[in-house]
């Protein structure tokens, strides 16, 4: 493919960078990249795919904005109060960048249709906001074999991992099973700093980016952990887990579950 | 001296920078190692700017040179992918 003129001037900050170029700016145009959840990390990690040319982005929400999203989930407004996340996100996304294609996908993810969604994006992005969700799609992104960009945040706090199936650590060498409800912060006590997520998102985004051009260092067996009130940033190992119950050479989990735990539905 | 046959030309006249750079990082991209690139140009900025990226993303500048009033050629060896 040939830029166009305005192709040139839109990413030209990218063209004049010796890692990115235009062969980089080509890549991103032709990758492909699931982002789960249209909230607080999902928000900032399609707007800033979508800036840098990420040619498809699919976006699974099946919730409808509230006004209390609007403290932190950027890529909506006041006026589409209602209106599904996952529309309003690709009324967003398309509008800052009409090179990108978005689907918006408005199902809760479930083990029965997530390989299908999965196997047509090269990358997938996990913004959920619960548990359930978070260890379906590590599993089936371990199944698939797709790399997949972890992000959590709660309170003042939140982390980044990024996983390559096979080559890395899995969400399940990390924590191999959700935490019982009880153990998981109730609803009075899972407040969220407005910019926070636009760090963490802003964080899994720029890992994104680096998988599709393959430069630098992924969050491979490592987890970024963000501290917002002390400014800090930690990286803690996460080895392989040569038992992991879904990523090693012997798994016990060989098929998809939906867990049905009564987690607070409290949507980051 | 010998001269140097460019196998590639572009005009970027009219054009500032960083486009400058941006059209003939784009042009060298697509040529193979050991070809010549030929930039004609006619900002100045440019006549010193882009021979010093090109060097900096690790080509050789073979030749920096006003050919009349307003405009410069640049002649630029690519030296890798
Ligand atoms: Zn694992």
């Amino acid at each position: 493919m040939e830029f166009t003129d305005e192709q040139i001037h839109r990413y030209s900050r990218h063209i004049i960078l010796p890692e990115v170029g235009g062969k980089g700016q080509k890549k991103l145009l032709q990758a492909k990249v699931l982002i789960v959840g249209a909230g607080g990390l999902g928000c900032p990690v399609g707007y800033y795919l979508a800036a840098a040319g990420v040619g498809t982005i699919g976006i699974v929400d099946n919730d409808t904005i509230e006004l209390s999203n609007l403290q932190r989930q950027i890529a909506h407004s006041t006026e589409r109060i209602g209106m599904p996340k996952a529309d309003s996100a690709k009324m967003t996304f398309e509008a800052l960048n009409p090179d990108v294609m978005v689907h918006a996908v408005k199902e809760r993810l479930n083990k029965d249709m997530i390989m299908d969604l999965i196997k047509d994006y090269d990358i997938v992005v996990d913004g959920s906001d619960n548990f359930p969700t978070r260890y379906l799609v590590n599993d089936a992104c371990v199944m698939a074999g797709k790399p997949l960009v972890s992000g959590a945040i709660l309170r003042f706090e939140g982390q980044v991992t990024t996983i390559i199936p096979r080559e890395g650590h899995c969400y399940r060498c990390l924590f191999e099973e959700p935490p019982p409800p009880g153990l998981v912060p109730s609803c009075q006590e899972a407040g969220v700093l407005g910019a926070l997520p636009g760090v963490i998102g802003a964080l899994q985004a720029m890992e994104v980016l680096k998988l599709i051009l393959g430069v630098g260092q992924p969050l491979k067996n490592q987890l970024l952990i963000y501290n917002a009130l002390e400014t800090n940033f930690r990286k803690v190992k996460v080895p392989k887990n040569p038992d992991c119950p879904v990523c090693s050479d012997h798994p016990r989990i060989t098929e998809l579950q939906d867990y049905e735990a009564e987690y607070c539905q409290m949507r980051f | 001296m010998e001269e140097i046959k460019p196998d590639r030309s572009i005009n970027i006249k009219g054009l500032i920078c960083p486009y400058t750079f941006v059209k003939s990082k784009l042009a060298i991209e697509e040529m193979e190692v050991g070809q010549v690139l030929e930039i004609i140009l006619d900002y100045p900025e440019a006549s010193r700017s882009i021979p010093k990226s090109m060097e900096d993303h690790g080509h050789r500048v073979l030749k920096v040179e006003k050919i009349n009033e307003t405009d410069w050629v640049i002649l630029i060896r690519k030296e890798r992918e």
